[in-house]
C-alpha cells in the first residue's frame, strides 16, 4: 500500500466521485466542487504564468520588443501592447455605461477569425472531403468495394437528407438506404464511446489496485 | 410479472458491480490477450521509425487527468520509440489543466530512456487560442515561444539551433482529447503542408477516420487499442497492453447484458401482445 499522501488524497476523492454509481451524497458533491473550483484555479495560474509572463511582461521589462525582427522597433511594441489594450477592453462589459466599448475587441476577433476560418474550414471540411468521395469504381480489387460503398454512402445519405421530396418510391427506397447508413455510422460512433468510457474505468481501476493498494505490480 | 419483465428491470447498480467485477478480475488473474495492429497505427510507427536518427518531430499534447488513462500510455509508446530511434521531440501544451500532467510524463520517459532536456526534446509552455499559436509557429516558433516551458530561451537550447518553423520539422503527431485536431488539421495542415498524425480518445476517432481516407491525416491512433497496438510494435507491452485484455472482457459483459435486456424487451412484448 502506498505512503504518499497525495496518493492517498487522489485514491479517497476517486472513490466519492465512484459512490454517486449508488445514489447522488455529500462526499460526491465535495469531490465535484472541489475539482471544480481546483481546476478554475489551477487555470488561472497557468495562464498567468505560462502567458501572461513570459509573452507580455517579460519582453515589455527585457526591452525584447521585436517579436518580428523583420519590422521596425516601433511597430514590434505596437504587436506587444495592443493585444493587451483590446483584450483589457473587454472587461467595459462590466459597466453599463462603456459596455458598449468592448463590442471593438469583439469585433476584431469575428473580423479576423471568420477571414481565416472560413477559406480553410471549406478548404479542409468540404472540398478535400469531396474530392476524397470522387474515387474510381471498378470491382478488381477489395479497395474498389470499399470505393463503391463510400459513393452509395454519401449519395444515399445525401438523399435522406433532401426534404423537398416526399421520401416515396425509389427516391424513399433510397433515402431508407441512407438512414441505414447513418444507423451504422451512429453505431460504430456509439462503440467508440463505449470503449473510450471503459478505458477511463480500467484507467481509475488500476491506478486505485496498483498505485494505492499495490495489489498488482 | 414475468421473468422477461424482470430481466429488462435490472437495477443499474447490479450493471455497476458486474462491470466492476469485470475489470477487477482479470487484472488479477493478469490474462493476456493477443493485439492485433491496424494499418493506421501501424502508418503512424512506420513514419517515425524511418526517420533519420536527428529528426524532429512536433507533438502537441492536449489532454487533462480525465482523459489520461486513455492518452497517457500512447504519449509514453510514442515518446519510447522517439527517444531510441534518437527523434528529438517538440512538445507544446495548449490545454491548462494537463500543463503539468504531460510535463512530468516526458519527464519521466526521458529518464527511463536516457534522454536529456534541451537535446533531445523540448517542451514550449502553454499559449492560449490554439488557432493564432498553430499559426504564428509556422512562421517562427520563436514568435508565441520566445522562451519554453521553464523559461529558458528557445536560442539557448542546443536542440532549437536551426530548427524554425515546421519546413525543420518532419511530423505533426498531436495526442488530443480537444478541438484542437481540428485546429491543426485547419490552421496548420492544411497552410504549411506538414504530415500530420493523431493519436486520440477512442470517442474521436471514429470522427477522424474520413480524414485518413482523404490523406489530410496520415495515420491515427485511437484509444487504448491504438496504444496498446503501438506498444506491441515497439514490443514495450505497458498499461495499455495491460488495459486492453481487461477491455475485452468488459465488451462480452456490455454485449451479454444488451442480449439479455433485447431478449427480455421482445419476450415481454410478446406477452403483452397476447394479453390484448
Amino acid at each position: 500500500m502506498s505512503f504518499d499522501p497525495g496518493v492517498w488524497l487522489a485514491a479517497i476523492l476517486t472513490l466519492c466521485i465512484f459512490s454517486f454509481l449508488y445514489k447522488d451524497n455529500p462526499f460526491y458533491k465535495f469531490a465535484e466542487h472541489l475539482s471544480v473550483g481546483v481546476s478554475a484555479g489551477y487555470y488561472l495560474v497557468v495562464l498567468i504564468r505560462q502567458t501572461l509572463i513570459p509573452a507580455f511582461v517579460n519582453p515589455l521589462m527585457a526591452g525584447y520588443w521585436h517579436v518580428v525582427p523583420e519590422l521596425p522597433r516601433s511597430f514590434g511594441i505596437f504587436l506587444l501592447i495592443f493585444p493587451v489594450f483590446m483584450g483589457i477592453l473587454l472587461f467595459a462589459r462590466f459597466s453599463r455605461k462603456w459596455a458598449y466599448v468592448a463590442r471593438y475587441p469583439i469585433a476584431m476577433i469575428w473580423g479576423i477569425g471568420s477571414g481565416v476560418v472560413i477559406p480553410l474550414v471549406l478548404q479542409n471540411h468540404v472540398i478535400r472531403q469531396l474530392q476524397a468521395t470522387m474515387v474510381p469504381i471498378t470491382v478488381q480489387s477489395w479497395a474498389d468495394i470499399g470505393n463503391l460503398f463510400i459513393a452509395v454512402g454519401v449519395l444515399t445519405g445525401l438523399v435522406y437528407f433532401f426534404f423537398s421530396k416526399e421520401h416515396k418510391g425509389l427516391f424513399g427506397g433510397t433515402a431508407k438506404v441512407g438512414i441505414w447508413i447513418l444507423m451504422i455510422g451512429f453505431g460504430s460512433t456509439f462503440g467508440f464511446t463505449v470503449m473510450a468510457r471503459v478505458s477511463l474505468l480500467i484507467g481509475r481501476i488500476i491506478f486505485l489496485m496498483k498505485d494505492w493498494l499495490g495489489i498488482i505490480g | 410479472m414475468t421473468f422477461f419483465e424482470k430481466i429488462t428491470l435490472i437495477d443499474r447498480r447490479i450493471v455497476f458491480i458486474v462491470i466492476a467485477l469485470a475489470v477487477i478480475i482479470p487484472l488479477l488473474l493478469r490474462v493476456d490477450l493477443p493485439i492485433k495492429v491496424t494499418p493506421e497505427v501501424k502508418k503512424v510507427y512506420d513514419i517515425i521509425d524511418e526517420l533519420p536518427p536527428g529528426s524532429v518531430i512536433v507533438m502537441p499534447c492536449e489532454y487533462a487527468p480525465d482523459t489520461m488513462a486513455e492518452l497517457e500510455p500512447m504519449l509514453f509508446a510514442v515518446l519510447r520509440h522517439c527517444f531510441r530511434k534518437d527523434i528529438k521531440v517538440i512538445g507544446c501544451l495548449f490545454f491548462p489543466t494537463g500543463v503539468k500532467l504531460i510535463e512530468q510524463e516526458f519527464k519521466q520517459i526521458a529518464e527511463e530512456q536516457g534522454a536529456v532536456y534541451g537535446e533531445d526534446y523540448v517542451l514550449l509552455g502553454y499559449r492560449p487560442y490554439p488557432a493564432v499559436v498553430i499559426m504564428s509557429m509556422g512562421q517562427d516558433f520563436r514568435q508565441s515561444f520566445p522562451e519554453d516551458y521553464y523559461g529558458t530561451s528557445l536560442d539557448a537550447l542546443p536542440m532549437m539551433k536551426g530548427v524554425k518553423n515546421y519546413d525543420d520539422t518532419e511530423l505533426v503527431l498531436t495526442i488530443n482529447a480537444t478541438s484542437g485536431v481540428d485546429f491543426w488539421l485547419i490552421y496548420g495542415r492544411e497552410r504549411y503542408g506538414f504530415r500530420y498524425a493523431l493519436g486520440v480518445t477512442a470517442v474521436m476517432a471514429a470522427d477522424y477516420y474520413s480524414y485518413l481516407n482523404s490523406g489530410q491525416v496520415e495515420g491515427i491512433i485511437g484509444g487504448l487499442k491504438g496504444a496498446a497496438e503501438y506498444e506491441s510494435l515497439i514490443d514495450y507491452g505497458d498499461l495499455a497492453t495491460m488495459g486492453m485484455s481487461i477491455q475485452s472482457f468488459v465488451h462480452i459483459v456490455i454485449v451479454l447484458f444488451i442480449i439479455i435486456g433485447n431478449v427480455g424487451y421482445f419476450a415481454s412484448r410478446g406477452k403483452q401482445r397476447g394479453r390484448r
